[in-house]
C-alpha cells in the first residue's frame, strides 16, 4: 500500500521524521518497502495560463505561446506539446528555474522565435504520471502561485509492504492507527456524520447468500453532475496512492477505499432492473466485466445481481452494463461486507487482482459498512452535487463476525517469549491497540475490534504484546536442551563422502534445474514419462528430470560453448519417475551422477595429451562404488542404457536390481545435443551404495606370497569381468590377489583373439606354500578357463 | 728392492688411482697373495730370529699404510663418484608437477555444509523430504489453508490441485514432527521452487528450514540461536536485527534482517514460535511443548557471504564461476 506522508499526517503527526516514521512501520511488522518524494527537486515552477496560442512560422510541431504568470508582462514560451492549447493552467518553469537534474531554464530562441521559460510535463518535474504532453492544471488554480506550494509536493511516498494478516491497514486510517499506538499518541477522529436523505427513493436489498455477504448497504444518489471534476487534493492523494483519476464517482469510491480501508462501488441505477440480488452465480452465467472480457461465472462465486441478471463479481469487479458512464446521472451506492471465505481465491480464478479483492480476502472492518456509505455519499455531494437518497441495509446480524474474546495468561506470554513483560506494560499494549481488556488473576480477556479480523488466538496477543514492545527489547538467549546424543550409525556413509571423493577426482559439482527441455530429455530417455508441469516458466522448463544426464549434458554444452577444454561434472540430487505405488504418484529418487569429456588431464610437458575414454569414467565410478567397502556387490553388466552407445555402455546392478548405469553417450544423441566431444556419463541410486560394510578384521599372514603371471588367448567377444570371476572362484582362499595388468591384439596373435596377461598372487595363513601347491591353483585356473571361455596358454 | 721403495711405490699408485677399480689391482700387486709386501712377509722366516719380531713389525707396518692408503682413497672416490651422478641426475624442480587438478563443491553445497555443521554441533540432524509435495505437506498442514492469500503469495508451481513442488523445506517439519515426539532439533536443508524468474529470482532454490520443539522454547531462545549463527555465518560482528512478520506456520513470526556494507538492511531468513495449529495438526499438544522455527535463503546468505552479484550465476554452472569456490 502506497500513501501520502502528509495524509497520515492530518491524521496523526507524531513529532519524527520521514526515516524514524518508516523504520518505526518496519520495525511493528509494516514493512516499508521504499520512501520516495513526490516529485523531484525542482525550482521556479509556476501555474500560468496560457493566453495566446498560435503555429510557430517555421516548425509544425511548435507553438507559440503567451503565457500569464501574474507578472506584469506576459511570457514568451515555445511549446512542442500536442496539447498545448489557449486557457488551459500550465506549470511554467520561468527563467532561473533549476529543474530535475540540474536543469537551468534560461532565455532561448526556438527557430528563430523567443522562448523566456518551459512548459512541464509531470515527468519533467520527476512525478510519476503517465500520460503525454505538458501538464494541464485545474482552471481554478492562482495563476503565479508557486507549484510546490499548490501541489503540496514537499511531500514523501510511502510503501508499505503488507503482509496478509494485516488487512486493517490496507487504508490511512489503520496505518494512522498503528502509528498511533507506536507512539503513544491520539489519532483525531475522522468525523462523519450521517448525510441526511434529501428524495425517498430506495433500491430492495435481498440477501440471497447472506453466508458470504451477511451485510449489504445500498443509497440511491439522483441528478450528480459528472461533467464536474474532482478536485486537486483528492487526485493528488490519489496519486501518491499509485491511483489514477478517471471520474469524480469513482475517484470518489476509491478514495474511500484508500482512507478507510473499505471498498466501495457504484452501479449506474438505471441499469439495475427490480433490486438488488446478492446471490451465488448460477451454471454456466455470464458477465461482461468493466474491462471488456467476458466472465465464465461460476457457482462458488457470488455475485452482485439485479432480479434479472448478474451485475458485479461481489467484492472483486463490477459489471460494464451497469458501470458509472458518462452519461449517468443517478447511481447506487454499494457499501457491504463480505465474508473473506466467500472472495478468497475468487479473483484470482478469473484472472483478476483489483483493490477491492485484495482487501475482502483479507478481510475488511465488519463495523465500517456505515461511515464508508455516508463518507462516499458526503464526498460525493460535494463534488457532484445531486441528491441522496436513505441508506438501505440488509443485515444477517447472526451471520457476522463476532465480538470475540481472547485470553492471555501470564504464564504463557511469559514462557513463549522467554522474558517478562511487566503486567502494566501488557495492559497498556494491548488497550492501545484497541482491545478491550480486563486481567483477572494472571489472565488478561481481550475484547477484539472488529478491524483487528487476524487475531484469533493467546499467541496472537503475545505476538502483538512482543512486537509493540519490541523484538529487539527481547534478550538473545542461548537455548537450552537436555545433552542427549543423537544416534550415530558408522555404516551410513555421509552424501558429503561421495562428493568429496569426485572433487578429489577433478569433478566439479553442478546444481541444474530439476525441470528441463523435455525435448532434450525425450533424445536421452525416448520412453520416458515424465512428469510435465503444466504452467511452467517455459517450455525448456517443463518436464521434471527421469535422470541427471539432461541438466548435467546442458552444463557440458554451456562449458563447451565457452571453450573449456576439459569438462567434469557431477550433480547429486532427485530424479522424478512416476510410480503409482510410490508416494503421491512419484518416486523420487536421489541419485550422484556425473559427465566427463575433453582432455583426461590439462596439457602437460610430461604427460602425453589424451582425452579421456570410458575407463577413466568406469575408475571413478569404482571410486565411488568402493566406499561400501563391498565393491562385489555391484555386478557390472554390459547392457545398453537409455541415450548411450550400444558397445560403451554398462549397467550397475544389486541383487538384481538396476541401481546405475554408465558409458559413454550415443554419437548420434550427442549429435542432436550439439556436444562436440565424445562424452561419458554415469548415474547411481545413493540407495545402493549409501550403506558400506564394517570392517571385520583377519590375521593377516606371515607366510611369503608368490605371483605367478598367466597370458592367456581368447576370442575377442569374450569380457575379461566373466574371465577374473571365473579365476576368483577357482583360485579359492589362497588367491589373495588378482590384477589383469595387460591386454595385447595386433601382430603374432590371431585376428579376433586377444591376449590377456594376468598376475595371481597366492599365499597361505599357515604355512610357506610349495610350488606343487602353486602349480595346483595355476593349473586349475587355466583348466577352467580352457573350458569355459575356450582359454589357451600363450607361448 | 727394498720395502722402502716398494711403500713409496705403493702410496704413490694409490695417490695417482683415479678409479676404484685401479685401488683393488693396486692392492692386489702388493697386498693379494702374491703381492710384493707379502711375498716381503714370506722372506721373513730368512731372517735371523732376533730380526724377526722387528722386521715384520716394520712390513705389517707398511702393508697396514698401504691398506690405509687405498681404503681413503677409495672412500674419496666412492663420494666423488656419488657427486658426479648427482649432478648428473639434476632437474629443473621448477618446472610444473603432474597434476590432477581437484574440483570443487558447488557455492550451494559448501553453505548448507557450514549450515548443517553450526547446527550439527548443537545436536540438530539433518533431514531431508521430497521435492514434490502433496498440498497437505506444504500448507495445509503449515496452517494455511486454501485461499489463504499467502498461497497465492508463493507463486506455486502446480501439477495439480493437490500436488505442487514444494515451495518451501517447512514440509519436512512436519513430516518429522508426523514421525518423531519430542524433544526434536532438525535442520532440513533443499531444493524449493517458486514460478518466478527474474533478475532476482530464480524458479528454484534452496532454504534450510530449522525446528527445535521441546518443553520450554522460547522467543528469546530464537533470538539467541540466529545470532550465534548468523555471526558465526558471516565471522563478523554484524548488526542484526528482528523485525515482525507474518508466516501462516508461526506465530509470533519474525524477519531478521543484517546490516550489509552499503548500510542498508537485508532480509537473510525468517522465523518464529510454531504456530499451535501446526503442533496440533501432527498430534504434539501445544500446552506442553513449544517450538522455534526458521528458514533462510541460502542462495541469498551465498551471495553475501562470497561477494556474488548475480544469482542465476548458481544454475548456469559456468566452470569459470565455480572453479573459484575451492
Amino acid at each position: 500500500m502506497k500513501f501520502s506522508e502528509k495524509w497520515l499526517r492530518e491524521w496523526v503527526n507524531p513529532a519524527i521524521d520521514t526515516q524514524a516514521l518508516s523504520e518505526q512501520l518496519s520495525m511493528a511488522g509494516l514493512e516499508v518497502d521504499g520512501v520516495e518524494p513526490a516529485a523531484a527537486e525542482f525550482s521556479g515552477v509556476v501555474v500560468g495560463e496560457v493566453v495566446e496560442c498560435g503555429q510557430h512560422p517555421d516548425a509544425d510541431k511548435l507553438r507559440v505561446t503567451k503565457i500569464n504568470v501574474g507578472g506584469d508582462e506576459l511570457l514568451d514560451i515555445v511549446c512542442g506539446a500536442p496539447n498545448c492549447r489557449l486557457g488551459i493552467k500550465v506549470a511554467v518553469a520561468m527563467v532561473g528555474a533549476v529543474l530535475p537534474g540540474d536543469f537551468k531554464i534560461k532565455k532561448a530562441k526556438l527557430r528563430g522565435q523567443p522562448s523566456h521559460g518551459m512548459l512541464c510535463a509531470f515527468v519533467e518535474l520527476g512525478i510519476s504520471e503517465e500520460g503525454d504532453g505538458i501538464m494541464e492544471l485545474p482552471l481554478d488554480a492562482p495563476v503565479g502561485t508557486d507549484l510546490r506550494e499548490y501541489l503540496s509536493l514537499d511531500d514523501n511516498i510511502i510503501d508499505v509492504d503488507l503482509t496478509p494478516n494485516r488487512g486493517d491497514c490496507l487504508g490511512i486510517k489503520g496505518i494512522a492507527r498503528e502509528v498511533g499506538v507506536l507512539n503513544s499518541i491520539d489519532v483525531k477522529a475522522l468525523e462523519i456524520p450521517a448525510v441526511a436523505a434529501t428524495i425517498d427513493d430506495k433500491v430492495s436489498i435481498e440477501l440471497v447468500n447472506d453466508e458470504a455477504c451477511p451485510r449489504y448497504l445500498g443509497r440511491v444518489i439522483k441528478g450528480i453532475n459528472l461533467d464536474a471534476t474532482t478536485p486537486l487534493w483528492m487526485v493528488e492523494k490519489l496519486r501518491r496512492s499509485g491511483v489514477r483519476a478517471i471520474d469524480p464517482v469513482v475517484d470518489v469510491t476509491n478514495y474511500v477505499l484508500l482512507e478507510l480501508g473499505h471498498p466501495m462501488h457504484a452501479f449506474d441505477l438505471n441499469a439495475i432492473e427490480g433490486g438488488i440480488k446478492v446471490r451465488s452465480a448460477h451454471a454456466g452465467e455470464e458477465l461482461v466485466l468493466l474491462d471488456g472480457n467476458t466472465a465464465k461465472l461460476n457457482e462458488s462465486t457470488l455475485v452482485i445481481a439485479d432480479h434479472n441478471k448478474a451485475l458485479a463479481i461481489a467484492g472483486i469487479f463490477g459489471g460494464e452494463q451497469s458501470g458509472v458512464t458518462e452519461q449517468t446521472t443517478d447511481i447506487l451506492l454499494e457499501s457491504a461486507f463480505f465474508n473473506p471465505v466467500a472472495i478468497a481465491g475468487q479473483a484470482r480464478s478469473y484472472g483478476l487482482h483489483t483493490d477491492a479483492s485484495h482487501r475482502y480476502e483479507r478481510g475488511v472492518d465488519f463495523a465500517l459498512q456505515h461511515d464508508a456509505i455516508e463518507r462516499a455519499t458526503a464526498l460525493l455531494l460535494e463534488i457532484v452535487g445531486g441528491q441522496a437518497g436513505p441508506v438501505v441495509e440488509a443485515v444477517a446480524k447472526d451471520k457476522l463476525p463476532k465480538v470475540t474474546e481472547v485470553r492471555l495468561r501470564r504464564a504463557r506470554l511469559d514462557r513463549v517469549i522467554g522474558h517478562h513483560i511487566e503486567d502494566a506494560k501488557v495492559t497498556d499494549i494491548l488497550t492501545r491497540l484497541g482491545f478491550d481488556v480486563k486481567i483477572v488473576d494472571g489472565v488478561w480477556s481481550a475484547d477484539v475490534p472488529s478491524y483487528r479480523f487476524d487475531i484469533r488466538i493467546e499467541e496472537d496477543l503475545i505476538e502483538e504484546v512482543a512486537r509493540v514492545y519490541g523484538y529487539n527489547s527481547i534478550p538473545n538467549v542461548a537455548p537450552t536442551a537436555k545433552l542427549k546424543m543423537t544416534t550415530h550409525n558408522e555404516a551410513n556413509i555421509a552424501v558429503s563422502k561421495f562428493r568429496n571423493t569426485l572433487v578429489t577426482r577433478g569433478y566439479q559439482e553442478a546444481i541444474t534445474y530439476s525441470f528441463v527441455d523435455p525435448k532434450a530429455q525425450a533424445i536421452l530417455h525416448p520412453d520416458s514419462d515424465a512428469l510435465i508441469l503444466p504452467h511452467p516458466i517455459s517450455i525448456e522448463m517443463s518436464a521434471m528430470r527421469v535422470s541427471l544426464m539432461p541438466g548435467l549434458l546442458a552444463s557440458v554444452m554451456y562449458n563447451q560453448n565457452r571453450q573449456q577444454p576439459r569438462i567434469r561434472l557431477f550433480e547429486h540430487g532427485l530424479k522424478f519417475l512416476r510410480d503409482e505405488n510410490a508416494e503421491n504418484g512419484v518416486n523420487q529418487v536421489a541419485v550422484i551422477g556425473g559427465a566427463i569429456t575433453g582432455l583426461a588431464h590439462g596439457e602437460h610437458w610430461v604427460e602425453e595429451k589424451r582425452t579421456v575414454d570410458f575407463y577413466d569414467l568406469k575408475g571413478d565410478v569404482e571410486a565411488l562404488l568402493s566406499l561400501t567397502n563391498d565393491i562385489t556387490r555391484f555386478e557390472i553388466k554390459a547392457e545398453q542404457s537409455d541415450g548411450l552407445h550400444p558397445g560403451q555402455s554398462a549397467v550397475i546392478y544389486v541383487e538384481g536390481k538396476k541401481v546405475g548405469f554408465f558409458g559413454a553417450i550415443h554419437p548420434q544423441v550427442q549429435k542432436s545435443l550439439d556436444i562436440n566431444n565424445a562424452t561419458y556419463v554415469f548415474e547411481i541410486e545413493m540407495s545402493a551404495i549409501e550403506k558400506r560394510n564394517l570392517p571385520e578384521a583377519v590375521g593377516v599372514s606371515k607366510f611369503p606370497s608368490n605371483r605367478r603371471d598367466i597370458a592367456i588367448l581368447v576370442e575377442d567377444q569374450v569380457k575379461s569381468g566373466d574371465i577374473l570371476s571365473v579365476i576368483e572362484k577357482v583360485g579359492g582362499n589362497q588367491l589373495v590377489d588378482l590384477n589383469l595388468f595387460d591386454v595385447y591384439k595386433g601382430k603374432g596373435i590371431e585376428p579376433n583373439y586377444k591376449s590377456l596377461a594376468i598376475a595371481l598372487t597366492l599365499q597361505a595363513v599357515d604355512r610357506t606354500l610349495e610350488e606343487k601347491d602353486i602349480n595346483l591353483v595355476v593349473d586349475n585356473v587355466v583348466a577352467a578357463l580352457a573350458e569355459q571361455f575356450n582359454a589357451s596358454l600363450r607361448d | 728392492m727394498n720395502l722402502e721403495n716398494i711403500l713409496a711405490q705403493a702410496l704413490e699408485a694409490v695417490a695417482s688411482a683415479s678409479e676404484i677399480a685401479q685401488l683393488e689391482d693396486i692392492r692386489v700387486n702388493y697386498l693379494g697373495k702374491k703381492g710384493e709386501i707379502t711375498n716381503l712377509l714370506k722372506t721373513l722366516g730368512k731372517i735371523a730370529p732376533e730380526e724377526r719380531k722387528e722386521a715384520g713389525q716394520v712390513i705389517n707396518q707398511a702393508k697396514q699404510d698401504v691398506q690405509v692408503a687405498i681404503n681413503d682413497k677409495r672412500e674419496l672416490l666412492a663420494s666423488k663418484a656419488l657427486e658426479e651422478k648427482l649432478a648428473a641426475e639434476t632437474i629443473d624442480v621448477t618446472l610444473p608437477g603432474r597434476v590432477m587438478p581437484t574440483g570443487g563443491l558447488h557455492p550451494v553445497t559448501r553453505t548448507i555444509e557450514r549450515i548443517e555443521s553450526f547446527f550439527g554441533e548443537l545436536g540438530f540432524a539433518v533431514k531431508s523430504g521430497p521435492e514434490v509435495e502433496d498440498d497437505f505437506h506444504n500448507f495445509d498442514a503449515l496452517n494455511i489453508p486454501e485461499h489463504h492469500p499467502a498461497r497465492a503469495d508463493h507463486d506455486t508451481f502446480y501439477f495439480n490441485p493437490k500436488l505442487v513442488l514444494r515451495t518451501q523445506t517447512s514440509g519436512v517439519q512436519i513430516r518429522t514432527m508426523e514421525a518423531e515426539q519430542p524433544p526434536l532439533r532438525i535442520i532440513s536443508p533443499g531444493r524449493v521452487y517458486r514460478n518466478d524468474y527474474d533478475q532476482t529470482h530464480t524458479p528454484m532454490f534452496h532454504q534450510v528450514e530449522g525446528l527445535m520443539v521441546d518443553t520450554d522454547v522460547s522467543f528469546t531462545e530464537l533470538k539467541g540461536i540466529l545470532h550465534d549463527f548468523l555471526r558465526n555465518f558471516f565471522e563478523e560482528d554484524m548488526e542484526i536485527r528482528f523485525r515482525p512478520s507474518f508466516f501462516p506456520f508461526t506465530e509470533p513470526s519474525a524477519e531478521v534482517d543484517v546490516m550489509g556494507k552499503d548500510g542498508k538492511w537485508l532480509e537473510v531468513l525468517g522465523c518464529g514460535m510454531v504456530h499451535p495449529n501446526v503442533l496440533k495438526s501432527v498430534g504434539i499438544d501445544p500446552e506442553k511443548y513449544t517450538g522455534f522455527a526458521f528458514g533462510m535463503g541460502v542462495e541469498r546468505l551465498t551471495m553475501l557471504r562470497y561477494g556474488v552479484n548475480d544469482l542465476r550465476a548458481f544454475f548456469e554452472n559456468d566452470l569459470k564461476f565455480l572453479n573459484q569456490f575451492r
